[in-house]
């Protein structure tokens, strides 16, 4: 954001420019002089720095103006908060985003329904699966296969956001810790988060970014072994919780940093449109999982967690809270699982490659390739054309959402009938909620704003796509 | 239809026809004439759903009487404001006027019968060959009292891409203001401060709009070179 | 920089050149430069499990001014690109740098107009390494290669011997595009 500030001659005296008189600003301050014909020239941190300085008025030497640039330590990836600060205390913030801003939608236009995938799991990349989730789920419904979508696959489907919003809680308290100082809640968090990444690759391939809820249902089944490395992980994870519990609930220094830190109260919440952790904090009980049910939740026995202080300590005990709430729903997964397929029955549909271990690593499975190439003529048309073509999904427009680990994760998407998408638009939780850290930081001070962005937990691949 | 100056006469929403958002000719498009599929003929008509008939089912019916009627009360004829409402995959989405965007939204939040408080941001979508209604911006909203989900949809013209912000009513769509005046170019009137968030500062040019190209650049091979994604043979 | 430029090459500058690297790659500090997914593996390789800290690189100083190598991890934006180059410049040397991940190699599956397509093109990058994202295991073999060639690195005159050999040999190289393997 650049401010227009007032300029006469006379403050031009120290550039190098050369050619006074013209009515707007012009030249560069840090430039040889040279140039001075070519209008505004920006620094590289997007405006003109002194200009931002010199329109704080009077006692500037009072008001320090501190850019928290992209490349820090502490800002949750590349997040860059202009603090204006009078002392300790900060008086003002403003947020800029935009460092990673991917053209993750525009690149959809351009891939056919499938692939979009991998191009969506990209996006809040702590949270793959709710992103993967809420896309296929709203091809799903555009192409109308919702409730052919089989029963195995949705399970699978929960199960696997159930554990990403336990790894993504973990990543959130031990990044948190670490910016604060405690070191050990970042071991502790990321030694957890192994345990879930190995069932991932176990499942899908990949640590992250797994393209494998695909629209339809699941890329391939679960391998054999899958069902006992959850349940292992199961029995282990709580005794784990408690440690992280024991280094941070009690904790004087822990308590004395997040507590009354970063205060949105309901009211709030609710003008600047906040879902999730936050909102829950507040007290008010908001859950898509509860209140408008996909992918069978309304069938799972499970609690709203929420606390009532609406500060940074609020959101870290609701955050443990949920995972214990996630860890429940996972082993009703488990307990639900039933033989059956992962893909929905229309062969014009489902995507038809099964997969297997071969000797140079993933690749198509022996038993599907004798299947396309010798038994069904059918199948390997399907085969051929869902691949080069792609399937074509009925003109129409619609929203889905569903509850990430961050909040509310809509997808807007619009079909013109083709095999790519016309149009898909991610609501980002963390793009709505970062929104809050003005409000949440100002009053405070500089250490607090740090723990504030902490709680809002924002994924910056999320927030700019 | 969207100048404010001419007397719009509410036409009762039912005899509006499918909203055809382009009419594509032949099969595939980047094929630079050299179409031997016999599909270059090929003329479609894409459309979207447009009107549906009453009733809606679930919510939908009470949520469009309670709207229209607290639209009446306010003295504002609803066939006015609001050009078509559509049930498509069990979803509503009203499509407003843009002269009347901020009082139905306002309408929305305040009535208590309503109360959509949760306003999930602004989706904007460019639809080049929809002569006078190129820029669309989608609202999701939410009810968290009634749990009802609702989307509402205003068009703007290329030619002059103003709509009304809805700063005002929700201050939620601050950022998803900015960033479909930074994605598209509407021209959201009445937000506060209208820059750019995700591009940077002097970006020129809409990306997401359909007419600025991907910008990806060829991919190199040994020997050989592929065209960039947005130039490659495709179906259509 | 030191007694290292005035030595002539021989023994004498081979015995210093060993030590040197050797000094270099035990503690070579990395700089914070995570963007985008592939931070949270390189946070992953730092953490536990995949102990970076082995290596003597542990501490990810925050401050480009007490860092030796960049490990560029993640997509990199048209409006981060100033960013990193003032990143890069600010660091003293001997600095590296390794690209980590497709999409700071090559712009990997984003071949659009918000990403720089190779972070080469805005810094010199010493090691490219693959993988969407790549595994710790794969950062830590990447990390050892690099640590491999500055434990060989010349100094002083066998630098600029080094320097100009490469450099002829950058001219006569095939380019990309005329290499036609068994096509030919």
């Amino acid at each position: 954001m650049t401010v227009q500030v007032e300029r006469t001659a006379d403050d031009m005296s120290d550039a190098g420019s050369s050619a006074p008189g013209a009515e707007e600003l012009h030249g560069d301050p840090y430039g040889t002089g040279e140039d001075a014909h070519e209008g505004r020239v920006f620094t590289i941190t997007g405006g003109d720095w002194d200009e931002i300085a010199d329109s704080l008025g009077e006692a500037p030497e009072e008001r320090i103006v501190v850019n928290m640039g992209p490349q820090h330590p502490s800002t949750h990836g590349v997040l860059r908060l202009i603090l204006e600060l009078e002392g300790e205390t900060v008086t003002e913030t403003r947020v800029g985003i935009g460092y990673l801003h991917t053209g993750i939608e525009k690149n959809l236009e351009f891939r056919n329904w499938t692939q979009g995938t991998t191009f969506v799991t990209r996006m809040d990349y702590l949270t793959p699966f709710f992103q993967e989730t809420a896309y296929c789920l709203a091809v799903e419904k555009l192409l109308g296969v919702e409730e052919q979508v089989p029963d195995r696959a949705s399970v699978i489907r929960v199960m696997l956001m159930e554990l990403n919003r336990i790894s993504s809680h973990l990543v959130c308290i031990a990044t948190g810790g670490m910016e604060m100082g405690a070191l050990s809640a970042m071991i502790f968090g990321f030694r957890e988060r192994e345990l879930v990444l190995d069932i991932f690759e176990m499942i899908t391939g990949l640590r992250m970014n797994h393209a494998y809820i695909r629209p339809g249902g699941l890329a391939q089944d679960l391998p054999p072994g899958a069902v006992d490395k959850v349940r292992e992980f199961l029995a282990l994870m709580p005794k784990r919780m408690k440690d992280i519990e024991a280094l941070c609930n009690e904790n004087a220094i822990f308590k004395g940093r997040t507590q009354g830190v970063g205060h949105l109260d309901l009211t709030g919440c609710m003008a600047l449109g906040i879902t999730g952790p936050i909102l829950r904090s507040t007290g008010l009980p908001h859950d898509l999982r509860k209140s408008q049910p996909y992918c069978g939740y309304e069938t799972y026995d499970f609690d709203v967690c929420t606390w009532d202080t609406a500060d940074a300590y609020g959101r870290y005990r609701l955050r443990m809270d949920e995972c214990y709430q996630s860890l429940k729903i996972v082993e009703q997964c488990l307990d639900k699982l039933k033989p059956g397929p992962v893909m929905v029955e229309d062969k014009k549909i489902a995507w038809p490659a099964q997969l297997a271990l071969g000797g140079d690593g993933m690749g198509n499975s022996l038993d599907h390739i004798r299947h396309i190439m010798g038994e069904s003529m059918e199948a390997l048309i399907h085969h051929f054309k869902l691949v080069t073509e792609g399937f074509h999904v009925p003109p129409g427009q619609v929203y889905v959402a569903v509850e990430s680990a961050k909040g509310e994760l809509g997808c807007h998407v619009v079909s013109d009938g083709g095999t790519r998408p016309y149009r898909v638009h991610f609501r980002d939780p963390s793009f709505n909620n970062l929104q809050a850290a003005a409000a949440m930081c100002e009053g405070s001070m500089v250490a607090d704003v740090i723990v504030a962005v902490a709680s809002i937990d924002p994924v910056m691949g999320g927030v700019d796509r | 239809m969207s100048d404010p100056g001419a007397v719009q006469k509410p036409q009762p929403l039912a005899v509006q026809e499918a909203e055809v958002i382009a009419v594509r000719k032949g099969m595939f498009p980047n094929s630079g004439g050299g179409d031997t599929s016999g599909y270059g003929r090929l003329v479609r008509r894409i459309e979207l759903p447009g009107q549906s008939p009453r009733p809606y089912g679930g919510y939908f019916d009470e949520v469009e009487n309670e709207l229209f009627g607290a639209l009446d009360e306010q003295g504002l004829a609803p066939e006015l404001a609001i050009e078509r409402v559509v049930l498509y995959r069990d979803q509503l989405t009203f499509q407003v006027r843009r002269e009347h965007w901020v009082q139905v939204a306002r309408t929305l939040r305040d009535d208590p019968a309503l109360r959509f408080e949760l306003c999930l941001g602004v989706s904007g979508v460019h639809f080049p060959q929809e002569a006078g209604h190129e820029l669309h911006a989608a609202v999701p909203l939410m009810s968290i009292t009634h749990n009802r989900r609702i989307q509402l949809e205003t068009t703007c013209p290329d030619a002059d891409p103003h709509i009304p912000s809805l700063y005002g009513v929700y201050p939620a769509v601050d950022w998803h203001e900015r960033e479909t005046w930074d994605m598209f170019g509407i021209v959201f009137d009445g937000h506060p401060a209208l820059t750019r968030i995700l591009m940077p500062d002097d970006w020129p040019g809409h990306p997401q709009r359909k007419d600025y190209p991907l910008g990806g650049i060829p991919v190199e091979f040994k020997g050989a070179q592929i065209p960039a994604p947005d130039q490659r043979r495709a179906y259509q | 920089m030191g007694i290292e430029e005035k030595l002539p090459s021989g023994f004498l500058l081979t015995t210093v050149e060993g030590l040197a690297g050797y000094m270099r790659k035990g503690s070579l500090w990395p700089a914070t430069f995570g963007l985008a997914c592939c931070a949270i593996e390189m946070m992953a390789t730092g953490a536990g499990r995949y102990d970076l800290a082995r290596f003597g690189m542990e501490v990810f100083r925050a401050s480009p001014r007490q860092a030796d190598l960049m490990i560029v991890a993640g997509r990199v934006s048209q409006k981060m690109a100033p960013v990193l180059r003032q990143i890069y410049d600010q660091m003293p040397n001997p600095k590296w740098v390794l690209s980590m991940g497709v999409c700071a190699s090559s712009g990997g599956m984003f071949n659009n107009y918000a990403i720089v397509q190779g972070v080469d093109h805005v810094v010199p990058v010493d090691i490219y390494l693959p993988g969407c994202p790549p595994r710790p295991e794969m950062l830590m073999d990447a990390i050892l290669k690099l640590h491999a060639e500055i434990q060989a690195m010349p100094l002083g005159v066998d630098r600029v011997k080094a320097a100009r050999a490469a450099e002829e040999a950058a001219m006569k190289a095939l380019p990309t595009i005329e290499m036609k393997g068994l096509l030919a």
